[in-house]
C-alpha cells in the first residue's frame, strides 16, 4: 500500500494552507527528512518533511492550491518494491484536485474520530461590538478591516515616526520580525538602533528598559509573551511603577510593557495565565487590555504617550481576528474608559480581551431568548471606569463578569466588590463571576475547554441573575 | 586538540579530575583529545574509541530519539499533538552520551525540548507519546504536554517552559544530594539561549559556593528561537562562562556521542567527588524549527544540509559500525526494525488511549 503524504498542521491555530510549491517530482526518491514541499500558513511558509522513505508516487494536490484543509492527502508514497501499478489500488480513491478541495467529510474520515475535537479558538470571524469605536470618530470616517496584529503595529510605527524617544525592544522583535509577527517590518523601516532583539533575559532587559526610561526615554518592552514577564516583575513593580511616588514626583518612567498575554491553545499551565488581575493590584502601573483591533491601535498609541508605566496585555488569539478601524491620521483612545459594545436593559456583562468574544456571543443567545444583554468592553483594567459599569448595573440591576483568568482575587471580584459598595441597591441578584476554573491550564484538549470559560456558561449566570 | 578549559578556571582543576581512560573507553581516550570540538565546525574525535557494545548502545538509542521525534512532528501535523513540541532531531548524540556517564539515582532536569532526554532516561516511550496527544496514560495524565513530564522512577525532574529555570531547579536537586551525601550528580540541560539567563549565573554562584555535585549542560544548538548564538552573546565560549566562579569548562563535540561520553566521564567524575560543579558546551544542532510552527528562515537550508551530510550523530556511528564490521547490515537493519516498532507501538497507544476523565481537571492541585 502506497503511504499518504497528509496536508499537516504546522502552528497551533492552523485549519487550512496553501499548497505552495512542490520541492519533488512524481518519480523522484525521497527519504526521511526530505523537504518535499512548501506550505504556507496564517503566519509563515513552511517547509514538509517526508518522513517515509521510498518513491514520490502521486502527488494529489497541485501546486498553487489554496485552502488545503488539515489531514487532505497531499501525495502517494510508494515503498521499497512497489511500483506504479500500487498507486491504482492505494491510497484514498481518485485524487481531490486543486480546484475542488476535498469534502470534509473525507477529511474527517482520515483525521479518525478518535482524535480530540479542536480546540475551539474564537472563531475567524469575531463578535463585532455594535457600537462604533469611539464616539468622537468624525461621522463618515472611512473605517479599514485590520487584524490586531497589524494594528498594534501600525500603532507603534505611527508613534515612533512621531517621536524619536521611542523605541522597541524584546526578544524575536527585530530580525525574526516578532514570535507573533507584532513587531513585522518595524526593522526595515526604524533599523536596528531602534527595533532590538535582545537576549532571553528578560529581568535584564526590563531593567534596561525601565533604566533608560529613567533617563528620559520611551521604551516599548514586548514580552515574547506576559508568562516570562514573570522573571522581570520586580523591575516592572519596584523599578518602574513606584519610581515616581518614591522621587516625590521628580522622577516617571514613560515605559511600556506588552505582549501576548493569558492562554493561547494547548500550551498548558507555565505558558497559559492570565495576569490581568495581578498588575491590576499595583498602584503606579496603568493597565490596558484591549478586545478590538481599533482598540488595540487607539489604546497603544495612547499607551506610548501616556508617560507612565502601562502594562498593555494582548491576547495571541485576538491577535488574528479582524475589526474595522478608522483610518485617520492620529487615533487615540482615552486611557480608563470603558465602552458600551453592546446596548441592553435586562443585564450587565462585563469583558475585556479575549474575554468579549464569550460575552458578544452570549449576548446573542439571551437575544434569542428575549433577553437584552448590555455588554461593558472594560479595555482598561487600572484606572478602571467604574462610572459605566455602576451606570449599568443601575438600569440593568444585574451584573454578570467575564474573564479568562482565576477568580480569587480576579478582576471580577473587584467589579464585584465596587458594585456592591456603590450599586447595592440597585442590585436585584447577587453579582456572578464566570471565570477560569480554579486549576493551573492542563493540556488535554478535553480538560483545556474545560478550565476555560465557555459561552454557555455566560448564558447561564445571565439567566440564573436574571432569575429565568 | 587542547580541552579548551575556562581561561580563569584553574586548568587543574579540571585537570586534576580528567579521569585516567576509563575502562570502558578501551582505546586510552585522553582528556585533552575528547573535548576538542572547535565552535566553528565540530570535528570528529579520531582518537575516541568506543566498544563495540557501547557503539550499538549508542546507534539504537539515538535511532530511538530520532524515529520517535519524526513520528511526533507526523502526530502533530495530524492534528493529535497540539501547542508547542519541540523536537530534539539533530541532538541525539548529547543526552545520549552524558546518559551512559550516569549512575542510577543520578538526576536529570531539562527545558521543554525534553522527549529525548526523556527516553535517554529510559522513561517508556508510550507514556511519553501519550503525554504528547495529552492522553490519560501519558506520564502526566495528558496534564502537562510535551513540555512538562516528569518521572520520579527515573529521577527525571521535567520538562520545565521558563528558560533558564531548570538552571536552578537542577543546582537544587544537587543541593538535596549533598544535604544527604548521598553521592549522586544531578545534570542541568539548557540551550545556548537559555545561557545568558540572571538564573544561570545565581546558581553558578552558590553551586560553586556550596561544591555541589552538578554538571551543566549547555546544549549549544547555535540558536535560540531565531536568534545565532553570536547575536544574543558577548561571548560565545559558553564553556568559559563559570569563569568568574572558577567552575571548570569544557567545549565538546556533542555530535559525537564518544566525544560527549569521554567529557560526561570527567564531568560526573569531577562532581561526584565533591569537587563542585562542572560545565560542558555541547556544540551541536538542531535540524528543525525551534518548534514545529518555526519556518527558520534566520538560516540557510545549505547550512542545515551541510550539517546532516557531514555530522549526523546517527550516520557517524552507523557508518563506523559498517566500516568496523562490528555488526552486518541486516543486524542494523533489525535495529532499525526494533526502533520502528517501538515507536509505532507508542504512536497507537498515543492516539487509541482516551483523554483523561472530566474529574482530572480538578486533580492534583494540592495533596
Ligand atoms: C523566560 C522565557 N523567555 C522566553 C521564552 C520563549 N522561548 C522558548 S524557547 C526559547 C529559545 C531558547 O533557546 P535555547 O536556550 O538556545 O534552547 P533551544 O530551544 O535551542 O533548545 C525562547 C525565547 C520562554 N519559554 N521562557
Ligand atoms: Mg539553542
Amino acid at each position: 500500500m502506497p503511504i499518504e503524504v497528509l496536508m499537516p498542521a504546522l502552528s497551533p491555530t492552523m485549519e487550512a494552507g496553501k499548497l505552495a510549491k512542490w520541492l519533488k517530482k512524481e518519480g523522484d526518491s525521497v527519504k526521511s527528512g526530505d523537504v518535499i514541499a512548501e506550505i504556507e500558513t496564517d503566519k509563515a511558509t513552511m517547509e514538509v518533511e517526508a518522513v517515509d522513505e521510498g518513491t514520490l508516487g502521486k502527488i494529489l494536490i497541485d501546486e498553487g492550491a489554496e485552502d488545503v484543509k488539515v489531514n487532505t492527502p497531499i501525495a502517494l508514497i510508494l515503498g521499497e518494491g512497489e511500483d506504479s501499478s500500487a498507486l491504482k489500488n492505494g491510497g484514498s480513491g481518485p485524487a481531490p484536485k486543486a480546484e475542488e478541495p476535498p469534502a470534509k467529510a473525507e477529511v474527517e474520515a482520515k483525521s479518525g474520530d478518535k482524535s480530540p475535537a479542536k480546540v475551539e479558538s474564537a472563531a475567524a470571524n469575531p463578535p463585532q461590538p455594535m457600537a462604533q469605536p469611539e464616539p468622537d470618530v468624525p461621522e463618515g470616517t472611512e473605517m479599514v478591516t485590520q487584524t490586531v496584529r497589524e494594528a498594534l503595529r501600525d500603532a507603534m510605527a505611527e508613534e515612533m515616526r512621531k517621536d524619536d524617544t521611542v523605541f522597541l525592544m524584546g526578544e524575536e522583535v527585530a530580525e525574526y520580525q516578532g514570535a507573533y509577527k507584532v513587531s513585522q517590518g518595524l526593522l526595515d523601516e526604524f533599523g536596528k538602533e531602534r527595533v532590538i532583539d535582545t537576549p532571553i533575559t528578560e529581568h535584564g532587559f526590563a531593567g534596561v528598559g525601565v533604566g533608560a526610561a529613567l533617563a528620559g526615554l520611551k521604551p516599548i518592552v514586548e514580552f515574547m509573551t506576559f508568562n516570562f514577564a514573570m522573571q522581570a516583575i520586580d523591575h516592572i513593580i519596584n523599578s518602574a511603577a513606584k519610581t515616581l511616588y518614591m522621587s516625590g514626583g521628580q522622577m516617571g518612567c514613560s515605559i511600556v510593557f506588552r505582549g501576548a498575554n493569558g492562554a493561547a491553545a494547548r500550551v498548558a499551565a507555565q505558558h497559559s495565565q492570565d495576569y490581568a488581575s495581578w498588575y491590576s493590584n499595583v498602584p503606579g502601573l496603568t493597565v490596558i487590555a484591549p478586545y478590538t483591533a481599533a482598540d488595540a491601535k487607539g489604546l497603544l498609541k495612547s499607551a506610548i504617550r501616556d508617560g507612565n508605566t502601562v502594562v498593555f496585555l494582548e491576547n495571541e488569539i485576538l491577535y488574528g481576528q479582524s475589526f474595522p478601524v478608522p483610518k485617520l491620521d492620529d487615533y487615540v483612545v482615552p486611557i480608563g474608559k470603558a465602552r458600551i459594545a453592546r446596548p441592553g436593559k435586562d443585564v450587565t456583562l462585563v469583558a475585556w480581551s479575549i474575554g468579549m468574544t464569550y460575552a458578544l456571543k452570549a449576548a446573542e443567545k439571551l437575544a434569542e431568548d428575549g433577553i437584552e444583554a448590555e455588554v461593558i468592553d472594560l479595555r482598561t483594567i487600572r484606572p478602571m471606569d467604574t462610572e459605566t459599569i455602576i451606570e449599568s448595573v443601575k438600569k440593568t440591576g444585574r451584573i454578570v463578569t467575564i474573564e479568562e483568568g482565576w477568580a480569587q482575587s480576579g478582576v471580577g471580584a473587584e467589579i464585584s466588590a465596587r458594585v456592591t459598595e456603590q450599586a447595592f441597591d440597585w442590585l436585584d441578584a447577587p453579582v456572578t463571576r464566570v471565570s477560569g476554573k480554579d486549576v493551573p491550564m492542563p493540556y488535554a484538549a478535553n480538560l483545556e475547554k474545560l478550565a476555560l470559560p465557555s459561552v454557555d456558561e455566560v448564558v447561564q449566570a445571565a439567566k440564573a441573575v436574571c432569575y429565568r | 586538540m587542547a580541552a579548551t578549559a575556562a581561561k580563569a578556571a584553574p586548568r587543574k582543576t579540571a585537570g586534576k579530575s580528567a579521569p585516567k581512560p576509563s575502562a570502558k573507553n578501551a582505546s586510552g581516550t585522553s582528556a585533552k583529545s575528547a573535548s576538542g570540538a572547535n565552535a566553528k565546525s565540530p570535528v570528529s574525535n579520531g582518537a575516541l574509541k568506543f566498544s563495540k557494545d557501547e557503539e550499538l548502545r549508542a546507534y539504537r538509542d539515538m535511532l530511538l530519539i530520532r524515529r520517535f521525534e519524526e513520528k511526533a512532528g507526523q502526530l502533530y501535523g495530524m492534528g493529535l499533538i497540539g501547542g508547542f513540541c519541540h523536537l530534539y532531531i539533530g541532538q541525539e548524540a548529547v543526552v545520549t552520551g552524558m546518559q551512559m556517564a550516569l549512575e542510577q539515582g543520578d538526576q536529570v532536569i531539562t527545558g521543554y525540548r525534553d522527549h529525548g532526554h526523556m527516553l535517554a532516561c529510559e522513561m517508556d516511550p508510550k507514556g511519553v507519546m501519550a503525554e504528547l496527544t495529552g492522553r490519560r496514560g501519558g506520564y502526566s495524565k495528558g496534564k502537562g504536554g510535551s513540555m512538562h513530564m516528569f518521572s520520579v522512577e527515573k529521577q527525571f525532574y521535567g520538562g520545565h517552559g521558563i528558560v533558564g529555570a531548570q538552571v536552578s531547579l537542577g543546582t537544587g536537586l544537587a543541593f538535596a544530594n549533598r544535604y544527604r551525601k548521598n553521592g549522586k550528580v544531578s545534570l542541568a540541560y539548557f540551550g545556548d539561549g537559555a545561557s545568558n539567563q540572571g538564573q544561570v549565573y545565581e546558581s553558578f554562584n552558590m553551586a560553586k559556593l556550596w561544591k555541589l555535585p552538578v554538571v551543566y549542560v549547555i546544549e549549544n544548538n547555535k540558536y535560540g528561537m531565531g536568534t545565532s548564538l553570536e547575536r544574543a552573546s558577548s561571548t560565545t565560549n559558553l564553556s568559559h562562562r563559570g569563569a568568574s566562579f572558577d567552575i571548570p569548562g569544557e567545549q565538546v563535540d556533542g555530535m559525537d556521542v564518544r566525544a560527549v561520553k569521554a567529557a560526561a566521564d570527567r564531568a560526573v567524575k569531577h562532581a561526584r567527588e565533591g569537587n563542585g560543579p562542572y560545565i560542558l558546551e555541547m556544540i551541536t544542532y538542531r535540524y528543525r524549527g525551534h518548534s514545529m510552527s518555526d519556518p527558520a528562515k534566520y538560516r540557510s537550508k545549505e547550512e542545515v544540509q551541510k550539517m546532516r551530510e557531514t555530522h549526523d550523530p546517527i550516520e557517524m556511528v552507523r557508518k563506523r559500525i559498517v566500516d568496523g564490521k562490528l555488526a552486518s547490515e541486516d543486524d542494523l537493519k533489525g535495529v532499525d526494525k526494533e526502533v520502528r516498532d517501538i515507536v509505532n507501538a507508542a504512536a497507537e497507544f498515543a492516539t487509541n488511549d482516551p483523554e483523561p476523565d472530566p474529574s482530572e481537571l480538578w486533580t492534583d492541585i494540592l495533596r
